[in-house]
């Protein structure tokens, strides 16, 4: 069986379980961000006439994390992070974090860093971008806000169709200047968008086996642009590693890995010693082409940050570009790292002093622009260069704009240039 | 009979629908006004009321790709439109059947503004060009839901049983 077959097993209490057979896995970890405030919604509706209280299945296995408008960008979402803090409280959930500097960020990051995603979990997060915990050897997928209620009701997702699973084998040594983000974005514009959709990417391969933890988390969280249900990379001394060093987790960890002979959709196989930096172009995230094509194109803004890349050591990379240059008069960078823990460390290691310094603006963690909620929209016409995870029209606010996605040095040498430049100089 | 009032490509994302901006009206009886936000003139006609419900918008591969929100299904449900397209995202296909907006799979239909088509089980024809074309079934995991009239009812009968 491959990782998610086995983990679907354990998760309906069967020995194993087939591709396209129709399961009701139970849930270990029921994440939401600003969002909750549909699911809490659709969660009062499913109890009305019923007679019963509406009580969650178990408060200890439900996650919110405000991060999609922090601070409130209006006084909708003021009401709503409210009600979700009334709600919060009066269910004693246990795994919420508020816009707090102690304890805030964004969703995909807060989860790993805590600890609270484990090898072999199923993990369920009203958040397409939920796939990142794959990245610890769980099978993590995004669902919507009734889906969520449901899960919280019953504690378990109905009527999921065992997914079939695609294997990507990355092998050899990333160049120096080129990163995980390369590998995504190069895999998505193979097989496009829609290319892996309903199905699970397993990364195998020495290129991911070397990977830190941030790299994998940065690969899984973009395996949905292309459409896969989740991605995941089956937990090894690694995994373990962050998850005692970096979440602090102790205790027993069950690290699930794929039989020798799963049988997979297809292979796919990349190789990483031979990519140069890629760069999504507008407006879908698979019209990727070799930065040799598009360099030279001028930006205006210029975006690091995101559940994508806003880890810490995407802001070194960043930092040791800028340092001792100045942005290109006609742009702006902004800066959001992915969690406050994060913004303290690049803080301390005087990454913040360094992009400060070149010009750029370091903005609180949160999902800010990426989503083109609030802070650092577009003007018409206007083009960013960001390090985010999509560029669909209107993404970053603005229809009328143009997003193209790269990974942290691309963006950094471009902010000092101007226009798309190669960081390997 | 329903009307193709809306002809759409491929990968139309959920920043298409119901764009990031708008997420923090969650109520599905208000999500409906920024269906196709982005597009002004089509937004008007729904929100004029000269869309009748039944109409059908469609669409090429991977309709409803990006984000969870599951506003991108209720604003469409609010008019009950129905969604023809040649493929559909994952997370946005299991947001209609939970919502109760209707989606189509037809891998070969060729349709224009203005037509209109007969909307059968396993056939879709489109009567003002004469074509016949194939229906996919949808994902079987998601009939019981569909057939319960959504996951809300789905799950109080769940609760109660
Ligand atoms: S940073 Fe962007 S992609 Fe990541 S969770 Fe926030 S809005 Fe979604």
């Amino acid at each position: 069986m491959t990782i998610v077959q086995k983990i679907l097993a354990r998760a309906t209490g069967q020995s194993s379980v087939a591709v396209g057979d129709i399961v009701e896995p139970r849930v270990d970890l029921a994440m939401s961000h600003e969002n909750a405030a549909l699911v809490i919604n659709q969660f009062r509706e499913i109890y009305k006439g019923t007679g019963r209280e509406p009580i969650v299945w178990d408060p200890e296995r439900i996650a919110i994390i405000f991060d999609h408008r922090v601070p409130a960008e209006s006084s909708k979402t003021a009401t709503n992070q409210k009600r979700i803090r009334e709600f919060v409280a009066a269910q004693g959930i246990g795994k919420f974090h508020d816009m707090r500097g102690d304890q805030g960020g964004i969703c995909h990051q807060i989860l790993p860093e805590n600890g609270y995603v484990r090898p072999g979990q199923v993990v369920v997060g009203t958040d397409s971008h939920t796939t990142s915990h794959g990245a610890l050897g769980a099978f993590a997928f995004g669902i919507g806000a009734t889906e969520m209620a449901a899960v919280w009701a019953l504690g378990c997702v109905f009527n999921v169709e065992v997914p079939a699973t695609m294997k990507v084998v990355v092998r050899g040594v990333l160049p120096e200047g080129v990163a995980p983000k390369d590998i995504i974005l190069n895999l998505i514009g193979r097989v496009s968008a829609e290319g892996a959709n309903f199905k699970v990417i397993e990364f195998h391969g020495d290129a991911i086996r070397s990977m830190d933890t941030s790299g994998r988390l940065t690969i899984c969280n973009m395996a949905v642009e292309a459409g896969a249900t989740s991605g995941i990379v089956p937990a090894d001394e690694e995994t373990v590693r962050y998850l005692r060093e970096v979440a602090g987790v102790t205790g027993e960890l069950d690290v699930v890995t794929p039989d020798p002979d799963a049988a997979y959709s297809e292979v796919v196989e990349i190789d990483a010693s031979s990519l140069v930096p890629q760069i999504a172009c507008p407006h879908t995230v698979d019209h990727v082409k070799a930065i040799t094509d598009v360099a030279g194109t001028r930006v205006d803004q210029v975006v690091i940050g995101s559940c994508t890349n806003g880890r810490l050591d995407d802001l070194a990379v960043a930092a040791r570009l800028v340092k001792g240059h100045r942005l290109a008069s006609h742009v702006r960078m902004l800066v959001f790292p992915a969690s406050w823990r994060i913004y303290k460390e690049a803080m301390q290691r005087g990454y913040l002093s360094d992009l400060i310094d070149a010009g750029a603006t370091v903005m609180n963690p949160g999902c800010g622009c990426c989503l083109g909620v609030h802070q650092g929209a577009l003007g018409d016409g206007e083009v960013a260069l960001s390090t985010t995870n999509r560029n669909f029209k209107g993404r970053m606010g603005n229809p009328t704009a143009e997003v193209y996605l790269c990974s942290p040095a691309v963006a950094a040498a471009s902010a000092i240039t101007g226009v798309i430049t190669d960081p390997r100089g | 009979m329903a009307t193709v009032v809306l002809k759409l490509g491929n990968d139309i994302s959920t920043d298409h629908i119901y764009p990031g901006r708008y997420m923090a009206t969650v109520l599905p009886t208000e999500t409906p006004q920024f269906a196709f936000a982005d597009m002004a003139e089509f937004n008007a006609m729904l929100r004029s009321g000269a869309v009748s419900p039944g109409s059908v918008i469609v669409a090429g591969q991977n309709f409803g790709c990006g984000s969870s929100r599951e506003q991108a299904a209720s604003t469409l449900k609010g008019y009950d439109l129905v969604i023809v397209a040649k493929g559909f995202a994952r997370i946005f296909l299991q947001n209609s059947a939970n919502l109760g907006l209707r989606t189509v799979i037809s891998p070969d239909l060729e349709a224009s503004e203005g037509d209109e088509l007969e909307l059968l089980d396993d056939a879709i024809v489109n009567r003002t060009t004469g074509q016949r074309a194939s229906v996919i079934p949808l994902p079987k995991a998601r009939q019981a839901i569909i057939d319960a009239g959504g996951l809300i009812a789905y799950a109080r009968q769940r609760l109660l049983a």
